[in-house]
């Protein structure tokens, strides 16, 4: 929890090194969105989340639901800087029997809480788990990773409308608008006009923040962990740059879902500081 | 006099039961009335979660309840289980969650609502799921005893259950031979066997002593589990009777009948039968009559048991 932003700054280089490798190494997945949740994610187990990585089923550990299970490569990095998984698990990535499955899969990796990869499901089911959590009368919390793309998923918005209607203050969202999807930017696969105003219409706490500033993302995770704000769920909306800290992938929609050839894994290497020019 | 019940109250009834297990917990999609999950909740609101009219959401919910040590049963009309069916897919099955989906108002013999109510294809989209439990039981009694296991199994599970009442099979000193995936001889026979779920059950009792008018000896079965389904019964009903006929308020296609011919097909050989909706949408009409519209109604049985015996 004492991690200083120069650590969790120097925790998510290390982990978007590790997501090129593994992306290069399957020569497929998906970099854009690891590489723009990364700051966020780095930041949020290093400082905030409750967990025990030698006990990953601790059953009052908080727990962590990335919605957007395509960008596992992300998560999968952080869980191996936690201690979950090892390095050496990260080879295993989109590999015939390996933990590090192409989609985030709880029963198949130590720390991840739910089977992702289809949009629109992880809000409902950390929704699921703040209920309970508040039945067993714990502290705990669902912090839930969605992305901006995925809010044109109707599900999204059952449940963000029954999780303000149950007043779930240990429900937390972090909204990683990289403002890019499959096929193109958002702007043009579907506008969804003024994001901010439809979560605080919804009854949610609602902040704003530069998702790649580090001092910012912490004060937006004080933000979400503000007694204050408890009193229903509440989410950050995080502005990214779709493969953030790669040059050539940064707004790239070709890199949403495709891996570096040989020319540019050398390069991701050189701009990540892995290797001299 | 038999007793009329529907098996949605024997559902009702079940939760109210469970309570005692402070881990069983109610989810709602604004039809705890009709699905009868409305007496748990006025008897414990602070385990029943209103989910609105989302039925997506709900499984998840559900999923995420499950994930967190409870036992959630979440009910809303058949027909609307089906719009929840990807999350029921990747977010309960997959991960083995032990969501426990109830869908009342199943078949066509829900009846005025018409056929945008009728779901005739519930069981077959659910039996397609590893890891589902997928049942549909004739009467209270057996709905209620198979509810109670399901608190239990550490396995998802979708229910079937009916608005409309339909004579009673069994009495509640038999819930003890009530088991989830082994079927339940009602009528010894052995000229055919008649292997029935739901709401056609009944229908089969009747058949099968109209055809025992004619001579002709009927089995029947009442076979609430089709997933997973009792394979050692049918191989015996095969060598007892050489014939079998399936019945069924569902589609042909997917359901009870295919869940049979499945296993005949690896298994055995014998004729088989295989009534229920012939691959058409209802309309509104009396539950009775519907059985009528879809020819699946006890005399349909019949003349389909005395198909299957001349293909000896």
């Amino acid at each position: 929890m004492s991690a200083s932003i120069a650590e969790v700054e120097e925790m998510a280089r290390k982990c978007r090194v590790e997501i090129v490798k593994m992306v290069y190494r399957a020569q497929a997945g998906h970099p854009g969105g690891s590489l723009s949740e990364i700051d966020l994610l780095a930041a949020l187990y290093a400082t905030r989340m409750r967990v025990r990585p030698d006990e990953p089923k601790w059953s009052d550990r908080d727990r962590f639901i990335l919605s957007k299970g395509h960008a596992s490569p992300g998560m999968y990095a952080v869980l191996a800087e936690m201690g979950f998984i090892s390095h050496e698990d990260l080879k295993s990535y989109r590999v015939l029997g390996g933990v590090c499955q192409g989609h985030v899969d709880m029963k198949w990796c130590p720390g991840v809480d739910f089977s992702a990869g289809s949009l629109g499901m992880g809000l409902s089911f950390g929704m699921g788990c703040a209920v309970a959590a508040r039945l067993d009368k714990s502290d705990r919390r669902a912090f839930v990773m969605i992305g901006d793309g995925e809010m044109q998923e109707g599900s999204v918005w059952e449940a963000a409308m029954a999780a303000a209607h149950h007043e779930l203050g240990n429900l937390k969202v972090i909204l990683d608008r990289n403002r890019i999807q499959n096929d193109d930017f958002c702007e043009a696969q579907m506008r969804m006009f003024d994001i901010p105003a439809k979560w605080r219409s919804f009854g949610w706490n609602v902040k704003e923040i530069d998702g790649h500033n580090m001092a910012e993302i912490m004060d937006g995770l004080d933000f979400l962990e503000a007694d204050e704000n408890s009193n229903g769920p509440s989410i950050l909306i995080a502005h990214t740059i779709k493969g953030g800290g790669i040059s050539y992938m940064e707004n790239n929609p070709a890199f949403h879902g495709a891996a570096p050839n040989d020319e540019q894994y050398k390069q991701a290497m050189i701009e990540l500081g892995e290797v001299e020019a | 006099m038999t007793r009329m019940a529907a098996t949605r109250d024997g559902y009702g009834q079940a939760l109210l039961d469970l309570a005692d297990n402070p881990k069983v917990v109610v989810l709602e999609a604004d039809l705890g009335k009709s699905t009868k999950s409305l007496h748990f909740r006025k008897a414990h609101p602070e385990r029943t979660v209103s989910c609105g009219i989302g039925e997506q959401n709900m499984l998840l919910v559900g999923a995420g309840m499950a994930a967190s040590g409870y036992i959630p049963f979440a009910s809303t009309f058949a027909i609307f289980t089906e719009r929840a069916f990807e999350q029921m897919r990747n977010g309960v099955a997959r991960p083995n969650l032990a969501v426990h989906l109830c869908g009342s108002h199943g078949g066509t013999h829900t009846g005025t609502d018409g056929s945008s109510a009728q779901s005739i294809e519930d069981l077959a989209v659910f039996r397609t799921l590893p890891n589902v439990v997928v049942m549909h039981p004739c009467d209270d009694v057996s709905t209620r005893a198979l509810t109670m296991q399901l608190a239990d199994t550490n396995s998802p599970s979708y229910m079937r259950t009916a608005r409309n009442k339909t004579p009673v099979m069994y009495d509640d000193a038999a819930e003890g031979t009530i088991q989830i995936g082994k079927g339940v001889q009602l009528k010894e026979g052995t000229d055919v066997a008649i292997i029935a779920c739901g709401v056609m059950v009944s229908e089969s009792i009747k058949a099968a002593e109209a055809l025992a008018a004619e001579g002709v000896s009927a089995a029947v079965i009442d076979m609430h589990t089709l997933k997973p389904l009792d394979g050692d019964l049918i191989d015996s009903l095969v060598s007892r009777c050489g014939a079998l006929v399936t019945a069924e308020d569902h589609n042909v296609i997917g359901g009870l009948g295919s869940a049979v011919a499945e296993h005949l097909v690896a298994n055995t050989f014998a004729p088989l039968e295989m009534v229920g909706v012939p691959d058409r949408f209802g309309e509104s009409g009396q539950a009775d009559e519907m059985l009528e519209v879809m020819n699946i109604s006890s005399p349909y049985i019949a003349v389909a048991a005395r198909k299957a015996i001349s293909r000896k």
